[in-house]
């Protein structure tokens, strides 16, 4: 792909770390504004009592974390598909899949199983009022 | 060493290396960014943590109670002030002006102590009334996970004097660059976790 070229076989490519993407003034300006912008909101709505149903409520607020949380990754930690002949974005991707997998399959699981396990929970309090721990176990 | 019988060219391109793929011209960059990538794992689970435990009170105060929001406000303008203003200490980096991103350097930093100590502040006021990390489940998780990024941004301030105190020993050497470019991957990270922990720990901690 890449021709041999004598950069690559030294080490010390001359002062190439500092030319790759780099930040710009307007560029971290943007960004600080588009982030305030998506700061003040959620904060609003909560603090101001905008919207009056939770869930609705919520929702927003994780949008907007999710909105926020993109626009500090672009143009904060200059994430694009050419730094380092892309294995930045690679790294990112399978991050973000692991993430997702690993936050939303727990949330998933958890509550399901609190779900699944609440009336038998509060039954086992009962219980446990009324009896006492050696009753639980009868077997031992 | 001998030189006038040694060859000291440079070795011509050989069959043993960049034939098809370069390395990355960096790696220390990419390998920071990936160890980036593994704290996020860090963080991620102990967001699922707090998904999953953040509203098992055991009696104890609910988010709307210990939940300061206006501390939040100012924690969060703090920590998005400081992660521009590292930027502009890196745009003075990459004009060679070192007096100049020295002192943005500092005021960056000096924002992040001033965060880590209002939140050092807010952590001692709730374990005085009560609502301390063994509390209840929610109130363990939320002290792991909003800690631990504290405990990043302390020793991401610690790096940053030690990297300042070597710029004005040796000057913006090649070294310095690239430590330059790793702390400030490492402080906008910081930023971009927070904005996780305001938005999911705290408000939508106290609306649920």
């Amino acid at each position: 792909m890449n021709q041999p070229s004598p950069s690559h076989a030294v080490p010390h490519d001359g002062r190439d770390p500092m030319h790759e993407h780099q930040g710009s003034l307007r560029g971290y300006l943007t960004g600080f504004v588009l982030a305030a912008i998506l700061t003040v909101i959620p904060f609003w709505l909560v603090m101001g009592n905008v919207i009056a149903n939770k869930q609705l409520l919520i929702l927003a607020i994780l949008a907007l974390a999710v909105v926020q949380i993109f626009v500090h990754i672009v143009y904060f930690l200059h994430l694009d598909t050419r730094s380092e002949s892309g294995w930045n974005m690679m790294a990112f991707i399978f991050t973000a899949v692991l993430v997702i997998i690993v936050l939303g399959a727990s949330i998933w699981v958890m509550y399901a199983e609190n779900a699944n396990m609440m009336p038998m929970s509060s039954q086992y309090e009962q219980n446990a009022i009324s009896h006492q721990p050696t009753t639980r176990h009868p077997t031992r | 060493m001998n030189t006038t019988a040694i060859d000291t060219a440079p070795p011509a391109p050989s069959d043993y290396y960049s034939l098809t793929e370069a390395p990355p011209r960096n790696g220390t960059l990419l390998g920071f960014w990936i160890y980036l990538m593994s704290d996020c794992f860090i963080f991620a689970s102990l967001f699922a943590c707090y998904a999953v435990l953040g509203t098992e009170y055991a009696g104890g105060p609910t988010g709307a109670e210990v939940l300061d929001l206006p501390g939040l406000a100012v924690n969060t303008a703090l920590l998005l002030v400081s992660s521009v203003v590292f930027g502009f200490a890196m745009l003075e980096m990459q004009r060679l002006k070192k007096g100049a991103m020295l002192g943005w350097l500092a005021i960056a930093g000096l924002l992040a102590a001033v965060f880590v100590s209002l939140e050092i502040r807010e952590f001692l006021i709730m374990i005085a009334e009560g609502a301390g990390p063994g509390r209840s489940a929610f109130l363990s998780s939320f002290f792991t996970l909003v800690a631990t990024h504290g405990l990043h941004v302390t020793l991401g301030i610690l790096w940053l004097i030690v990297l300042m105190v070597q710029t004005v020993k040796f000057g913006l050497n090649e070294d310095n660059v690239r430590r330059m470019r790793c702390l400030s991957m490492f402080w906008h990270f910081l930023d971009l976790v927070w904005v996780g922990v305001f938005s999911y720990v705290y408000l939508v901690g106290v609306v649920r």
